[in-house]
């Protein structure tokens, strides 16, 4: 990584364009895409490894092992097999959005990465509303998948769509109120330098806004237990019901960049991003983002799943008030106790996060139950 | 005009298919659900997709030939199937089973009911989106037990093991130390699932409250076995009308309250632990002697007609056999378990959504063989 | 509904599971590792003894599905009755066993190898020195407890799992 080091070391901390950089800001532009598009296949691959070998041991199986040592190449396996596939696309279709509906899945997947440091201002683009752009992006795939469910003229897929669509729209806000409280303490809405400010994970002190973005994070990429919009036992595979061959590992792909974007969020926001001691940066980096991945297999090996209304219910009654509150709390601090030790701070949060979680466990009811019809 | 009323959209009704290809409709099982949007409003079941016609294969079979053809009913449960069968030829043409054969009889029938519990809540809870993981450790506990039936009987899933009068062969000498240690360790292996989703919160949202069958509908429908129980009828044909030898052991009918999802799902499993009970007081005071009576291979029953049932692990498993006086059943009638308690499965869905479809569906817990026969 | 247990039930459950992550899978790797199944397997073929075989038939009576065929005829040189074809179509077979327990001169046994398949509907009909036994083609003890001795025991998932937990 000489490359990455010189970058480093030429670099200052809010500037993008290295100033002896050979070709200016077009050689670190296109570096970083290659970069960028090269890590996310071959982590999709790594995660893909991951999921399947850890849900089968948490299951008492072994999980694929048979291709390639311990099974390392199952995934190239699936997809050269699905390469390989006929494409179907159903006789009622709507063509054109069927065709177009991956892509469109996709490319704002690729897109949040732009703003991930992988070491210090390692980054395609240190924008300074790093944050924020990741919120805006983050949602543009959702009109893949809404275009993907239409455009199939079918039923079950359909339903997922608009199962997807109604949990984006619900869970983005208390998604942006966890990220704000961490932008409160970090003072900063780049990426690069909410790192930069992290001496403590932010984990400590922001407890319940991990919790909240956790939880967010898992139904906006439909991880279980909020996976509703491909709900195997219901909607058999949902929005992508319809879709086999290459388009068919298009989506599969995005599922597993958008799981591995969370997770580079959750680590670059609560988890201290690539800052850690002895490793590389870029290693605790992918480390850390493959054990946030982990807990994402593990509770997927563990949870049923939730239901529409009390997914809604979850996001506007749980999730939602807490997170206001968290962001108060934060803002409180923040402003009053700016120099408070940051023991003292953290106690006081998980307390805090305590109170508010036995709180509201006894209060808020979920989902309304049966209609009658 | 309610607020209900005037805070709804104007919606329009659309028609759903669930089966008979579905990966939730164990078998080839369809449902034409009309839905508002999530909300179920009808269902229409369809039946028939495995209609083998068994009823009039056994009026060309001989009294013994169907034996193995009623293995084929309720495939998850062969050895009641095959116990309630040999119950009605031995009332009809009188016959006295060896003592050593009944408990033999009532072990094997407690251990399929062991083995068709496990199935039952493993793919109930996997229907409720648990990705797989009851699943399999439902599947493991289940193994141990098909371990012994393939001891004693030499296959896995068709066991034909009961004979008119008796069992076909004696157990083999591993077959008890086996037997033991099963019985010691199941009751650890079933706190490990009440450990694992007893008390997860997002299965008691699934659950509880769901799909509720009130005690009155139960018993107008007919409905028999866990499923009763579930909801209150105290209705069990081990103690309300005890066959075989069960009037000698001691143990407790599990009931349930609100005869909602969790109701079921809890007294299954609790009737697990009596029937660990049941098998353990078998198993300590079996006797030794013959296994099976001395019966013709063609049984020639004086003409006559005969109705039996058992307490099969899915509820009421009768057989109704007419003869007249030849070497087959001039008339054979099943009632099917599956079938009737899947008549209540309209009542109990309406007004719920499509995810509750599924899980109130799994939690009924039926086999298309037995419902098309 | 409500969070009763403030999420405590869900961490339960995620200890279950992070607990078998540490166990041993309870997975047999099937091709390269086997296990010996029952003495008594009802493999998917026949086993028949020209020698013991009287062509009584009864067999062929007791099968629920009609797959034995046995035609005999009478030999005047020796004053025997002879088996001249036993024809089984073990696509038919169900393979439920009632013919070796009915057979009086325990002339028949069910097959213990049970990967038969074959590429032709047609393979499956079996006839005469096809079915006798050969080392490729073991009996079964089913019915036949006097050969119980002659084939490996069991494997029981019960003792293996107890195995690898010590
Ligand atoms: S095993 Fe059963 S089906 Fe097969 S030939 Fe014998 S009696 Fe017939
Ligand atoms: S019953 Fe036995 S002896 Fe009689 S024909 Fe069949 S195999 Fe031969």
């Amino acid at each position: 990584m000489a490359i990455v080091d010189f970058i480093v070391q030429n670099q200052l901390p809010m500037q993008v364009v290295p100033p002896d950089w050979p070709g200016g800001y077009w050689w670190h532009w296109l570096f970083f895409t290659v970069v960028l598009i090269g890590f996310v296949l071959i982590m999709v691959m790594g995660v893909i490894y991951v999921e399947r070998r850890g849900l089968g041991r948490m299951q008492s199986r072994l999980g694929p092992n048979r291709t390639g040592p311990f099974g390392l190449l199952q995934a190239v396996a699936d997809a050269v097999k699905v390469l390989l596939k006929e494409n179907i696309v159903p006789d009622k279709a709507d063509k054109l959005v069927h065709w177009l509906a991956p892509v469109v899945a996709f490319v704002p997947v690729l897109m949040i990465f732009a703003v991930v440091p992988f070491q210090n201002g390692a980054l395609l683009a240190d924008l300074n509303i790093g944050i924020l752009y990741v919120v805006a992006i983050s949602s543009v795939a959702t009109v893949g998948v809404f275009m993907a469910g239409w455009g199939s003229s079918n039923k079950y897929s359909l339903l997922g769509a608009m199962r997807n669509v109604a949990a984006v729209v619900s869970y983005e806000m208390p998604l942006v109120l966890a990220v704000l409280g961490v932008v409160l303490v970090a003072g900063s809405l780049s990426m690069n330098q909410i790192v930069l400010a992290q001496d403590i994970p932010y984990i400590l002190f922001q407890p319940l806004g991990f919790l909240i973005f956790f939880a967010a994070g898992c139904a906006e990429i439909n991880r279980s237990p909020f996976d509703l919009m491909e709900a195997d036992q219901e909607l058999v595979a949902g929005f992508h019901i319809e879709y086999s061959g290459m388009k068919f590992a298009m989506f599969y792909l995005v599922e597993y960049a958008e799981a591995i974007a969370i997770a580079a969020i959750i680590t670059t926001l609560f988890l201290g991003g690539w800052r850690g001691p002895i490793l590389p940066p870029w290693l605790w980096f992918i480390v850390k983002v493959i054990i946030v991945f982990f807990v994402m297999v593990w509770t997927r090996a563990t949870f049923p799943r939730v239901r529409i209304d009390q997914l809604m219910a979850l996001a506007w009654k749980f999730l939602f008030p807490l997170a206001l509150i968290n962001l108060f709390v934060t803002a409180i601090q923040v402003l009053v106790w700016p120099d408070a030790l940051p023991w003292i701070v953290i106690i006081i949060n998980f307390a805090i996060m305590g109170i508010l979680i036995l709180l509201w466990s006894k209060f808020f009811k979920l989902g309304w139950g049966r209609l009658e019809v | 005009m309610t607020t209900t009323e005037m805070m709804t959209l104007k919606t329009e009704p659309f028609v759903l298919n669930f089966g008979p290809v579905h990966p939730s409709t164990h078998g080839v099982y369809r449902m034409r659900a009309t839905l508002d949007g999530e909300v179920i409003l009808d269902i229409e079941p369809v039946v028939g997709y495995l209609h083998r016609g068994i009823e009039k294969l056994a009026e060309e079979r001989t009294y013994s030939g169907f034996i193995p053809l009623t293995d084929r009913l309720d495939y998850i449960s062969p050895m009641s199937n095959n116990l309630g069968y040999c119950l009605a030829v031995e009332k009809l043409a009188g016959i006295k089973v060896p003592e050593r054969a009944e408990y033999l009889r009532v072990i094997m029938a407690e251990l399929q009911r062991l083995a068709n519990h496990c199935i039952a809540i493993g793919s109930f809870l996997n229907d409720t989106g648990a990705y797989y993981t009851p699943f399999m450790y439902a599947f493991r506990e289940r193994e141990k037990i098909i371990d012994l039936f393939d001891m004693v009987c030499g296959q896995r899933l068709t066991y034909n093991y009961m004979r008119i009068g008796g069992v076909s062969q004696d157990i083999p000498d591993e077959f008890l130390p086996a037997l033991k240690k099963i019985v010691e360790g199941m009751s650890r292996w079933i706190d490990e699932y009440d450990f694992l989703l007893m008390q997860n919160e997002i299965l008691l949202a699934r659950t509880k409250g769901v799909g509720v069958l009130p005690r009155e509908t139960a018993i107008n429908c007919g409905i028999s076995g866990p499923v009763a129980r579930g909801s209150g009828v105290n209705w069990d044909l081990r103690k309300a009308d005890p066959y075989s030898i069960y009037d000698r052991f001691e143990f407790d009918i599990p009931l349930g309250e609100t005869g909602d999802c969790y109701d079921r799902y809890r007294v299954r499993v609790e009737e697990m632990r009596q029937s660990l009970r049941i098998i353990k007081q078998a198993m300590n005071d079996i006797p030794a002697g013959p296994v099976r009576a001395d019966v013709p291979h063609l049984v020639r029953p004086p003409a006559g007609e005969a109705y039996a049932h058992i307490e099969a692990p899915k509820g009421e498993l009768g057989y109704y056999l007419v003869s007249d006086n030849s070497i087959a059943p001039y008339r054979c009638h099943i009632r099917p378990t599956s079938l009737i308690n899947l008549t209540a499965l309209r009542e109990m869905v309406k007004g719920w959504k499509v995810a509750d479809l599924i899980a109130i569906f799994g939690s009924i817990d039926i086999t298309m063989g037995e419902v098309d026969r | 509904m409500k969070f009763e247990r403030y999420g405590l039930g869900l961490i339960k459950g995620m200890t279950v599971t992070i607990q078998h992550l540490l166990r041993h899978p309870t997975v047999t790797q099937f091709p390269e590792q086997r296990l010996n199944i029952s003495r008594r397997t009802r493999g998917n073929e026949l086993i028949w003894s020209r020698e013991k075989c009287t062509g009584c038939a009864t067999c062929a009576k007791t099968c629920p599905q009609g797959a034995i065929e046995i035609v005999t005829a009478t030999n005047l040189a020796d004053n025997k009755y002879e088996v001249e074809t036993y024809r089984v179509d073990t696509g038919y077979c169900i393979q439920c066993g009632l013919c070796v327990e009915a057979c009086p001169y325990d002339a028949l046994f069910m097959g213990y190898s049970f990967e038969r398949a074959k590429y032709r509907r047609g393979d499956l009909v079996q006839t005469d020195d096809e079915l006798l036994e050969s080392p490729e083609r073991p009996a079964s003890a089913y019915f036949h407890p006097e050969i119980d001795e002659k084939l490996p025991k069991q494997t029981l998932l019960i003792d293996k799992i107890v195995e690898k937990r010590k």
